[in-house]
């Protein structure tokens, strides 16, 4: 077999692996961004999850599935965000929390949904599609113009979110706020505004994420659809620095390493499975130590990342 | 005369049962300086919040231009024209200085980096800045990041400036050039409220001062219609004496600390403390000068065991004390205290109560597991009673005293020790007259006592005066070490940045 194809494929799928790690780093970035630490982003990617697949199910239009599993994202997000800015609660019990109470959600809407699978309107409409031309260049074609356009979407995303906090005054000053909220205050940025409206934007890409695996990746329902992959996406976040650009190679290195888990057992070669599932970790690890080490400042999570604001404390 | 550009009016702020501001008129006319003077805890800080929008007061009101307003954030404040250079700098390490200016202030949605430099070049030109716009925060200096400040407050088109204690971190030549950009915007029509704590520097800026006094305006006076003692006086509400004594003690034959070709790097090899090598003797004060992160801290930590030396040697009493452990330090009798910025990073757990945190340094007492609490409270009243604290009780959380205070409980808790060394780095850090004339009091009875003092300062009037010798240090290094009585300020200013007195015209 063609070794350029053989590499092409597996390049497709390691990306259609790593696209609902994708949205939840980029929605985690966008929340942690503000100072706010979502350890929620497991809970909100299974509330997306279920709700997607039971409006998949219920209404047959993918449009609505997309919106209806970001908006539970957002729900979880908004309970987050009312604890955590309003009330200023612990932000890492709250993150907890909200993942106990999404797993417990998208069980409860899942059993009714269990046994269905998508419609096909809506398997149809995120079916992937193949551009002429441009899937066609060596290696890289299929993985990024042979796909749904759900996955296409998470890259647009990241993108968009890189240009939006490195280039336009939102940006600059959503990052002010995770970095120092007392002085954004003090240069007139309304810090609750923004927490709130990130969180809830980050909520919504999670929930998205979570749909993209049940609605177009399995198109059953299974139970726990997730498996940790909020976890993962938490230690993404470090690992690609807060950069939604590095956040696309952080997603699809993990989708690669879990294409390879695959492929090696195609090949016969017996590596447990729970040992690459762990090499995430072990990088986002390594990742650490290294940022630590360089202490570049800019590679440092956002200076006042857990700390709640509050104008007249003393 | 003209109605007053900027009139705040009976002002009032409590904060829980303490009245923070009871009754404050004060006003500043367009072109005009005015400095508002006043101890710590007199209410500075909560009337200039109020007219930034970062506190809203509980009754009063705020003219500008004759008409009434009420701001609830800083947003308010700032296109009202009001901007604040803050005592902390608000300032995010990580963006570069155009960035922090234009921060909160874009119109554009995508920002132009390019037009942004234009703008603040101009305003350079305009005000005599110096500002590099793509220069990140965190390679700045203090007096950098205070341009950067005020830079951001022109930028938005404000004409009134409020500055709190914009001078306690800068050299006098910064200090100078500092005053010249204020004069300059006075000039433009500026009004410009400043607050600071010391009088040389009121006289030399200000057009009228305001004296506020345990939250409530005492007087208005025109700086040129008034003196030093009047002011002070107002401000304590009695006669003071300005004078810091400098008694003579007998000295120690032998250095009880010797300090001898200190070496330390940091992790990128480059050394922060670089061949340091001097004696404190028993009986005297070495007073310490130099610009914030020349070593102070560094020195402070290795001396108390808390950081390893990369080389050299320290001495107390004969014998080496280089990597014994912090409590075997103590144990020995050297005692520090440093008064870090934010005055509770080091050494004092806010969120504990003066006693618990007198336990920390007197737990070792007693053996066994449990402690002594009833020792370590009738200490802590001991140190409440001898440093005068003012505090409800022994168990108030510490957070939750005036600067001067906290102050004086980790010095008086050090001072309890009995130490032979006694190593204090900014003790009078951000405190009134009165409590730092408390504070070298304290530590000249020390020095009576046969304890070497090092004391690291900031103020350079006060080093003058305390010291016994003073040592200039510059990035790690000893400039020189001088006699206090003969040398000039500005020759100390100099020193501090670098220039050793060859350079210069020789005292």
């Amino acid at each position: 077999m063609d070794i350029l194809n053989e590499i092409s494929l597996f390049l497709q799928t390691s990306v259609q692996m790593g696209t609902h790690i994708l949205f939840a780093i980029v929605g985690g970035i966008i929340c942690e961004r503000v100072g706010n630490m979502n350890l929620g982003i497991e809970g909100m990617m299974l509330m997306g999850a279920a709700v997607g697949f039971s409006t998949a199910c219920a209404t047959e239009n993918p449009l609505l599935a997309v919106l209806a599993a970001g908006a539970a994202g957002m729900i979880g997000a908004l309970i987050y965000a009312v604890i955590t800015v309003s009330f200023r609660g612990n932000q890492v019990v709250t993150g907890l929390v909200l993942t106990i109470f999404g797993t417990g959600v998208a069980g409860f809407i899942g059993k009714s949904v269990s046994g269905n699978i998508i419609p096909q309107s809506v398997s149809e409409a995120f079916a992937p599609y193949s551009i002429p031309v441009l899937s066609d260049i060596p290696i890289i074609g299929k993985a990024l113009f042979d796909q749904s356009f759900y996955v296409q979407l998470a890259i647009i995303v990241a993108v968009l979110a890189y240009f939006y906090m490195k280039k336009t005054k939102w940006g600059l000053n959503m990052r002010s706020v995770g970095e120092n909220p007392a002085a954004a205050d003090a240069s007139g940025i309304n810090v609750t505004l923004y927490k709130y409206v990130h969180i809830l934007a980050g909520g919504f890409l999670c929930g998205m994420g979570g749909a993209y695996l049940s609605v177009v990746f399995l198109t059953t329902w299974q139970d726990n659809v997730t498996a940790g992959a909020g976890w993962i996406a938490v230690a993404l976040i470090i690992f690609s620095t807060w950069n939604p650009l590095k956040a696309i190679l952080a997603a699809y290195l993990f989708g690669m390493l879990k294409g390879l888990n695959f492929k090696m057992q195609g090949w016969g070669i017996q590596i447990p499975s729970q040992f690459l599932e762990m090499l995430p970790y072990v990088a986002t690890v390594v990742v650490l130590i290294f940022i630590t080490l360089r202490k570049k400042k800019e590679h440092q999570p956002p200076k006042s990342l857990g700390n709640p604001y509050f104008r007249e404390e003393r | 005369m003209s109605e007053p550009y900027i009139m705040l009016k009976d002002i009032c702020k409590s904060f829980g049962s303490v009245k923070a501001n009871n009754n404050i008129s004060i006003d500043v006319n367009k072109g005009e300086i005015l400095a508002l003077l006043g101890e710590n805890g007199s209410g500075k800080s909560t009337l200039v919040n109020m007219l930034s929008g970062i506190y809203t007061p509980d009754s009063g009101s705020i003219y500008i231009d004759g008409k009434p307003v009420s701001f609830r954030s800083p947003k308010d404040a700032i296109s009202a024209g009001i901007g604040m250079v803050h005592q902390h700098f608000k300032l995010i390490d990580v963006f570069t200085a155009a960035e922090n200016i234009v921060m909160g202030q874009q119109k554009n949605v995508i920002t132009r980096t390019k037009k942004m430099e234009e703008k603040i070049t101009e305003l350079n030109e305009k005000y005599g800045l110096s500002i590099v716009p793509g220069k990140k925060v965190y390679d700045m200096s203090v007096s950098e990041k205070q341009s950067v400040e005020i830079m951001k407050i022109l930028y938005c088109g404000a004409d009134v400036l409020i500055l709190d204690e914009p001078t306690a971190v800068l050299t006098p030549q910064e200090i100078d050039a500092l005053f010249d950009i204020l004069r300059k915007m006075k000039s433009k029509g500026c009004s410009i409220i400043i607050i600071t704590h010391k009088m040389a520097e009121v006289l030399s800026i200000s057009d009228r001062v305001t004296v506020l006094r345990k939250g409530e305006s005492i007087a208005t006076v025109k700086t040129s219609e008034t003196t030093p003692q009047q002011l002070t006086e107002m401000m304590v509400g009695s006669a003071v004496s300005l004078e810091i004594e400098r008694p003579k003690a007998e000295l120690s034959e032998k250095p009880l600390l010797s300090v001898k070709n200190l070496l330390l790097k940091n992790s990128d090899n480059v050394p922060v403390i670089n061949n340091m090598s001097f004696d404190v003797y028993g009986g005297e004060i070495l007073g310490v000068a130099g610009i914030a992160g020349s070593g102070q801290k560094e020195l402070c930590e290795i001396i108390a065991g808390l950081q390893k030396a990369t080389g050299g040697d320290i001495t107390f009493d004969g014998s080496s004390i280089l990597g014994l452990s912090p409590h075997a330090i103590l144990k020995k009798g050297i005692s520090m205290s440093f008064i870090p910025e934010d005055r509770l990073g080091m050494g004092l757990v806010a969120g504990m109560s003066i006693t618990d945190n007198v336990i920390l340094k007197s737990y070792n007492r007693n053996p066994g597991p449990f402690l002594d609490r009833k020792f370590a409270k009738s200490l802590a009243q001991q140190i409440v009673h001898d440093f005068d604290i003012s505090t409800p009780s022994v168990n108030h959380e510490v957070k939750k005293l005036s600067g001067g205070n906290i102050q004086k409980v980790l010095l008086g808790r050090e001072i309890w020790l009995n130490p032979r060394v006694l190593i204090t780095a900014y003790p009078v850090r951000g405190l009134d007259i009165g409590a730092s004339y408390n504070i070298y009091h304290i530590l000249n009875e020390q020095k009576k006592k046969g304890v070497a003092v090092l004391f690291i300062g900031e103020d350079l009037d006060v080093l003058k005066s305390i010291s016994d010798r003073l040592m200039v240090i510059h990035n790690g290094e000893i400039v020189d070490t001088v006699d206090p009585e003969t040398v000039t300020k500005e020759d100390i200013g100099l020193m501090m940045l670098g220039h050793s007195r060859e350079e210069g015209d020789a005292v």
